[in-house]
């Protein structure tokens, strides 16, 4: 199975400033080794601060606004996160126990895989999709 | 703590520790066999005091001393092993704070390759290796590979037990070969985590979820391998090939479980970040070698490259997978990978050029009752409008598989011939 692990941002992520946490980087890298030799990792990326980001607000007609970054509640934004695998919920949290973060809170959530949606989605949409897909291939190689 | 959260806490804590645990031990008592009993020995330990005393900060360590104890105990009985002791005791003093020795220690690293390469010892067999790898290395317990491999928990507890002994019997060294010993031991080690993703990939019965665990802890131990070993193209090779597979999983079983054969799978349904990953490793193991050609496992994943960069399957580079058949040939020439061949120069020259390859592998002994050759034929004659000779073909390969979704995909095909 695989778990994405969600990091909170920080005031200093948010604000860009990695100067003074060069031990803290250190550390991470050191855990992010542990992680490669572990064979576990498959993705892990920290964010760059929210000035940088953009939201898209939909309204109920489908309808959508962008809203340009800074976002103002920092504590709820994501600074980070990775994906490993995993061979139980209990494992990621025995390995996210070894991670050298303080006074923080870090999320995991298990991915979604087929089997989560199987019974879920009418396979009547899921079939329609490919015959568009099967369309599109023909009309390129004609 | 509760006894049922404490428990999984410590099957978690074994998945990750074992394989250093066990390591770090076998280097100390040069047996893998005794040094997992005594890290079985320290995982009951934790069992029994766990769930009570909460679990420890730093619970690799913790099993690490306790397995050490047990083993000055068990030598201290035997008066003539006191050097011994004396020995192990001013290791233990001078390793005040365990955590020192156990984190990020290179030691550790290293003995973990040995190992690996101890578990898939080519004096072994190939089912011995397997079950080692996945009890030694992968931390999974026999029961689980047992499930996963459809035996009876003692035929694998006696399969294990007795290729421990082997390797003590063989007095195989703990060590990772070196010089021309390398490559030959290498590829040992590499048939086996490919032996266990096949086994997980395959899955011509058996319970499912299991069958997905083997190949995600196949590709597990190809990572570590790669970690542990970065300058070898055939590791990444390995792990771009069984990536690149894996990621089809999603869309490889219909509606009804039935098999959805490669062109005919929804390739919106791959697993994208596998196939990202695979690509990656694929293209290290190909900058390492500086050659795409360098051996079997980078071939064969460049082959599958092929499949993964086609967004339909209307653009897959059927001329490459052609010339990357026959460089695999020349590596090692076999009757399978000249069938692969025709089906790829079928489909980039016609049904006509691929049926006269086909039809040059007609009497090869190592293809009898192989379904795939008549299945390959009956495709080919199908697609000449040959129907009357497709669909005995196709009868033929149903009769010869056990794998019942395929013989009812290859029944399908005949009856659709009319």
């Amino acid at each position: 199975m695989r778990v994405m692990v969600l990091v909170k941002a920080t005031e200093d992520s948010e604000k860009g400033e990695y100067a003074g946490h060069e031990e803290e980087f250190a550390a991470m890298g050191r855990y992010n080794e542990e992680l490669l030799k572990a064979g576990i990792m498959l993705a892990g990326e920290g964010l760059t601060p929210s000035s940088q980001g953009r939201r898209l607000e939909f309204g109920d007609d489908g309808g959508s606004r962008v809203i340009d970054g800074p976002f103002a509640e920092t504590k709820e934004l994501v600074g980070g996160f990775w994906i490993w695998q995993v061979s139980s919920m209990d494992e990621a949290v025995e390995w996210l126990k070894r991670a050298p973060f303080k006074g923080t809170t870090v999320e995991l959530r298990r991915i979604q895989e087929a089997a989560d949606f199987e019974g879920q989605i009418p396979q009547e949409i899921i079939d329609a999709e490919s015959r568009l897909r099967e369309q599109s291939a023909q009309q390129r190689t004609q | 703590m509760g006894g049922e959260a404490a428990q999984r806490t410590v099957e978690a804590v074994w998945r990750i520790e074992s394989a250093r645990l066990i390591a770090g031990l076998a280097r100390t008592v040069r047996d893998v066999g005794l040094a997992e009993d005594l890290a079985q020995d320290a995982l009951v330990a934790a069992l029994v005091q766990w769930p009570s005393t909460g679990v420890p900060d730093n619970p690799g360590a913790w099993l690490t001393a306790v397995a050490r104890r047990r083993y000055i105990d068990g030598v201290r009985r035997q008066a003539s092993f006191e050097r011994k002791v004396a020995e192990m005791s001013r290791e233990l003093a001078e390793a005040e704070n365990p955590m020192d020795e156990i984190e990020f220690d290179d030691h550790v690293e290293d003995d973990v390759l040995r190992l690996i390469f101890t578990a898939c010892h080519p004096s072994l067999s190939r089912d011995a290796r397997v079950a080692l790898t996945l009890k030694l290395v992968g931390g999974l317990s026999t029961e689980q590979i047992a499930r996963a491999f459809l035996v009876p928990a003692p035929t694998m507890a006696a399969r294990i037990t007795r290729a421990k002994k082997a390797l003590a019997d063989a007095k195989v060294p703990f060590e990772v070969p070196v010089g021309t010993e390398l490559a030959a031991r290498l590829a040992s080690v590499l048939e086996v985590v490919y032996l266990i993703f096949n086994e997980g990939y395959a899955a011509t019965s058996g319970d499912s979820w299991t069958r997905a665990e083997l190949c995600e802890e196949a590709m597990r131990l190809g990572r570590m391998l790669a970690a542990l070993a970065p300058d070898e193209p055939e590791v990444h090779g390995l792990i771009a090939l069984m990536e690149i597979q894996a990621s089809r999983i999603p869309a490889r079983t219909g509606r009804d479980g039935e098999l959805i054969t490669l062109l005919d799978q929804d390739r919106s349904r791959w697993n994208r970040l596998l196939i990202t990953h695979g690509l990656a490793a694929l293209a290290t193991a190909e900058s390492l070698s500086g050659s795409e050609f360098s051996g079997p496992y980078v071939i064969q994943a460049a082959l599958a490259a092929c499949h993964a960069r086609a967004l339909v399957a209307a653009d897959t580079d059927w001329i490459r997978i052609a010339t990357l058949y026959s460089v695999l040939a020349s590596l090692a020439p076999s009757p399978v990978i000249e069938l692969n061949r025709a089906v790829a120069v079928s489909m980039a020259d016609g049904p006509a050029a691929g049926l006269a390859i086909v039809d040059t592998l007609a009497g090869e002994p190592a293809l009898r009752g192989y379904h795939l050759l008549p299945s390959v034929r009956g495709d080919l004659l199908e697609r000449l409008g040959r129907r009357d000779e497709a669909r005995a073909e196709f009868q033929r390969a149903a009769a010869m598989t056990a794998n019942t979704s395929e013989r009812a995909h290859l029944l399908a095909r005949a009856a659709a011939c009319g």
